[in-house]
Formats: C-alpha cells, structure tokens, sequence
C-alpha cells in the first residue's frame, strides 16, 4: 500500500519519459516534429562518426583530468582534515561543502568574473607585470626586450582550460568527502608502527595511508567523474567553440538542432557508460569486502 | 643533536595539520573554493558598473534587481515550484523509505534500486526524457498560475524524493524497535502507534528532508531549462539567459540573493540533524 503511490510516481513521471526517449533512439525523424519508430540503429551508428567520437573522446578527457586534480588537491586537504584537532574538524568539513550547497549555476558564473580578459586573475597578472618592469626599468634596463612592452591578458576564458578549471572547481568536495570519511576510519597504528620502523613520511604514505584508503579513493574517482563526464554548464559557460561536451551535443539536437531521435540515442550512450562505471564500483567493492572477509 | 631531538617530538609525526606545508595547501584550498563567490557578493555592492576596481558601497543593484519585473516574477515562480515540489516530495520520500525500513516484499530490491535512479542518472538525461514527455503527452501550457509551472513542479519532485528517502530512511535505521513493542503491549492500534511514535520520531528526518527538497528544487537549473518554456522561467534559468548576454552587478546581486537563501536553509538543516544525532548519542 505504501509503496504504491511512489511507485505509481516514479513509472510515470520518471521511468515512462527515459522509456519514451529509449524508443526515440530507435526512431527515424520524419519532418519537424514526427517520429516514426522503425528500430533502426542509424542513431547509435551516427554517435559513431568520428566527430561525435571525437566529442566522447574529449568528454571523458575533460572528465579524466578533471577527476586525476581533484584526486591530487584533495588528498593534502582530506589528510589535514583528519589530522586536524577534532574541535576544528566539523568547521573545516562544513567550509569543504558549503560551497556545494551553492547553486551550480552561479559558482560558474562567479568564475567567469575571475577568469575573462578584464577579470581578477588578470588584473592580478598585470599589476606583477608591471612591478617587475619598473623595477626593471629602475636597473636601468630595458624591459621590451625582456618581458615585452605591453601586458596581454592571459586567455584564460573559453578555452579547454577554463573547462576543466570550472569542473575541478565544481567537482572539488565530491572528492574530499569520500576521502575524508575512508582516512577518518584508518587505524592510526599503522601509520605510527610504519613511522616507528623507520619508513619516510613518503613511503609511509604511498605503503599505508594510500591502500587503506583506496575505498574512499575509488568512491571519490566515481562520484567526481560520473557528473564530470555528463556536465552541461561548465563546458557551455566557460568552454570556447571547440570545448563542448557530449551534454552540450545532445542539448542540441533537443533544443536548436531538433533531432530528437539522434539526441536521445546520446543520452542513451551516456547513460549506459554511467551504468558501466557503477556496475564496475560495485563489483569491485564486493571483491574488495570477500577478500577482507577471508 | 639533543635539541633538534626534542624538537621534533614535540608535535607527533602523524600532526600534520601543524606542517607548513599543510596549512599552505588548506588555505590555498579554501580560497579557491571561496575566493570566487566572495569577490561576487562583494561586486554586487561595488558602485562601478564595468569596473573591477572598487568604487565604494551601493545596494542600487538590489534595487535594479527588484524593479526588475522578469527577473522578481522568476523568482515567485522559482518559490512557488520549490513549495509545491518540498509538499510533495516529502510525502512521497516518507512512504518509501517507511516501506523500504519496515516491509520485506518480492522484488524489493529492483523497488530500492528504481528509486535510485534519479540520483545516479546525468542530469541531462533526465532533463530530456522530461521535455520529451511533456511534449508528447501533449502537457497543457499557458494555464493560469500557478496551473502553468506543474510541468516543472512534477520534475522537480521526480529527482527531489528519492533524495528525501534516503534522509528519511536513515533517521529510521536509528529506530528503537522496543517503542513499537512497548506501543502495542499498551493497546496502541496500528494507527495510533503510527500517529503518535513514528510521526515524532521521524519529524527531524521529515524537516531535514524537506529542507534538502526545497534548496534541490530552488537551485536546479539543468532539468528546469529543458521543461521551462518562455512564460515559465525560473530565477536559475533567468540567471543564465542574463548570464549569456552579459556579466553585470545586477546578476551579482540576484546570486548573491539565492546564494543566502540556500546558505539559510542548509545550515537549519544541518543543524537540526547534527542536534538529533547528538541526541541519539545520549
């Protein structure tokens, strides 16, 4: 009885429509706004072409790097956390999630006022710039030869660059949290007795700290890269011509382009590959959790 | 020798936290998380129109933003959808994580596993399954409001429940079965038992789950810009057509409005779960 009205909201509301658009990926366009079901696979076969290939390439790049920084700036702030006094723990954790309770939209936009042309990152740019050459000029030297005459703005907006700044920006505490909870849990006696016996801080890192954190590792890797891959707004607010994603593809065919059948047979291809990935995570944690077992 | 001894012991070595090198990482950290918002709230009460430099203290983009009719009639649309959505999606959230906590059936675990889905799928996807349906079903628009926003309400509740279960459900695992025992052994019908155990019980899971609801469904922008149409625009959605034509205070301050209003919320949110954790503890 109780789960009936859920239920009932779900199939409809939520299971119909991804069903709909699963038709529509066999489906042949006719005119404007006519589908015809024929099961052919054109779609999925056009998803294959090399330009659109080469926009799943670029998507799981932008994701890959984008999971790799997180993975790299989110360790240092995990084990600075976990090591912290606990009376500045919460604090510390609550400041690594406030700003993913900010609205997504807006966390881009406020990028892109530090990152164009006449941003901060630029104004920032040009006041060394010109520091270093009066004080250039002080010595008696000429800067034009040095550093150039005039300061140009770094490009630092629409292009890969500010994609993937954005989605490390975006994806940050997607990766301290795991991280954080798994280091949290460690047995900090291992740790010492490695230290103890002698093993560098590094080698003791890489020996013990990392493989007993690998569960959160692996979580941290997943939750940062699945959004990642299928991102929609960093790559539309901060991506130049060549930077788009596979969402900014299939929100094309929906919206301007208004080939429904093709878009939906990207989201398909998107979804699988979200599938696979948690399909993966969830065979090897249950590999993972016998072997602790035995 | 003997000094550096000492020295060195005098923080342990897994004392991280008091390595330079480690602060250094923290700070930088946080102001790249923060730098960025900071400077546009503050922007949004800088005087200078183009100007990065600051030029003094003015709310007159608060005001601007306020005559703005677009932008203040995405806003109550904005509030509406997120009432409506937090209404029903609490409900709804509710009966399944009651159901997932208290009832075994057949087949529960593809039921567990459909009521995740919204959670894991691309938002995209989701967002195109949506104005696919609504437009073959032939959804009625250009209904008198707040009639005309229940194509995005119905989305929003779609993602926002299986979230609201899954607060709800965990509120639940800290249940005292013994309560219902006690409950029954006094004469307590099913109902009563419900009315008045499960109910109270529940109440911080319900207020924390509804809380997340309602800043899930104010925040949403992908989703809402593929079921949005020209007469039902939501603040996220006005935000980014304004974003796309250009970078002005008057953006500042209508972020710097949304980003209070889900600080405000999160923060009672988090409050209430962290107090009835502690309560727990007891």
């Amino acid at each position: 009885m109780l789960g009936v009205p859920p239920g009932i909201w779900l199939t409809v509301f939520f299971i119909i429509p991804l069903s709909l658009i699963w038709l529509f990926s066999f489906g042949d366009k006719q005119g404007l706004v006519d589908i015809e079901l024929t099961w052919t696979m054109a779609n999925y076969a056009r998803a294959m072409d090399p330009l659109y290939l080469q926009i799943f390439l670029k998507s799981f790049w932008f994701a890959g790097i984008t999971t790799l920084v997180c993975l790299l700036v989110a360790f240092p702030i995990a084990i600075a956390i976990t090591f912290s006094p606990a009376r500045i723990r919460p604090i510390l954790l609550l400041l690594v999630i406030l700003p993913f309770w900010t609205n997504l939209l807006i966390r881009t936009y406020a990028l892109i006022a530090v990152l164009r042309t006449k941003g901060y990152v630029n104004f920032g740019l040009e006041y060394l710039w010109d520091g270093l050459n009066a004080t250039l000029m002080f010595f008696g030297m000429d800067p034009s030869g040095l550093i150039g005459e005039r300061f140009t703005p770094a490009p630092l907006l629409y292009n890969n660059f500010a994609v993937v700044f954005g989605l490390v920006y975006v994806h940050l505490p997607f990766m301290v949290l795991p991280l954080y909870a798994s280091l949290d849990r460690m047995d900090r006696s291992y740790l010492e007795a490695s230290l103890d016996l002698g093993a560098t801080q590094f080698r003791t890192f890489l020996s013990i700290t990392v493989p007993l954190a690998m569960p959160g590792i692996i979580s941290g890797v997943i939750i940062t890269f699945i959004p990642a891959l299928g991102s929609f707004l960093t790559p539309d607010l901060l991506g130049g011509t060549d930077s788009q994603m596979i969402a900014n593809v299939i929100e094309r065919q929906f919206k301007s382009a208004n080939d429904w059948p093709f878009g939906s047979a990207l989201s398909f291809i998107l979804m699988y590959i979200t599938f696979f990935v948690l399909a993966a995570r969830a065979l090897f944690s249950r590999q993972g959790s016998a072997m602790e077992a035995s | 020798m003997r000094y550096s001894l000492i020295k060195r012991t005098q923080f342990g070595p897994l004392d991280y936290i008091h390595q330079g090198w480690m602060k250094l990482t923290l700070g930088l950290s946080f102001v790249f998380l923060y730098a960025p918002l900071l400077i546009l709230v503050i922007f949004s009460f800088n005087d200078s129109r183009r100007n990065i430099v600051w030029r003094g203290f003015t709310t007159k983009y608060y005001e601007k933003a306020w005559n703005n009719d677009g932008l203040i009639e995405a806003f109550a649309n904005s509030l509406t959808i997120a009432f409506f959505s937090t209404i029903v999606s609490t409900i709804l959230g509710a009966m399944v994580a009651l159901l997932l906590w208290r009832f075994r059936f057949p087949l529960k675990g593809a039921y567990e596993g459909a009521m995740t889905l919204p959670i894991v799928i691309p938002e995209i996807c989701m967002g195109v399954a949506m104005m696919a349906f609504f437009s073959r079903v032939g959804w009625p628009s250009g209904l008198v409001w707040p009639f005309n926003l229940s194509a995005i309400t119905i989305a929003h509740i779609s993602f926002s429940f299986p979230f609201v279960a899954v607060i709800v459900r965990a509120r639940l695992a800290n249940f005292n079965l013994e309560l219902e025992e006690a409950a029954k052994d006094l004469g307590a019908s099913e109902w009563q038992f419900f009315r008045d155990i499960m109910i109270p019980f529940m109440k911080p899971g319900l207020i924390a789950g509804a809380l997340l609801a309602f800043t899930l469904s104010l925040d949403d922008f992908v989703i809402t810009f593929f079921t949005s149409g020209p007469d039902t625009v939501t603040l996220p959605v006005k935000i980014y057509s304004m974003v796309r034509f250009s970078v002005t205070p008057e953006i500042n301050a209508a972020s710097t409005v949304l980003i209070a209003i889900t600080l405000l919320l999160t923060t009672i949110a988090l409050w209430l779960q962290n107090r009835t954790g502690q309560k727990l503890g007891h």
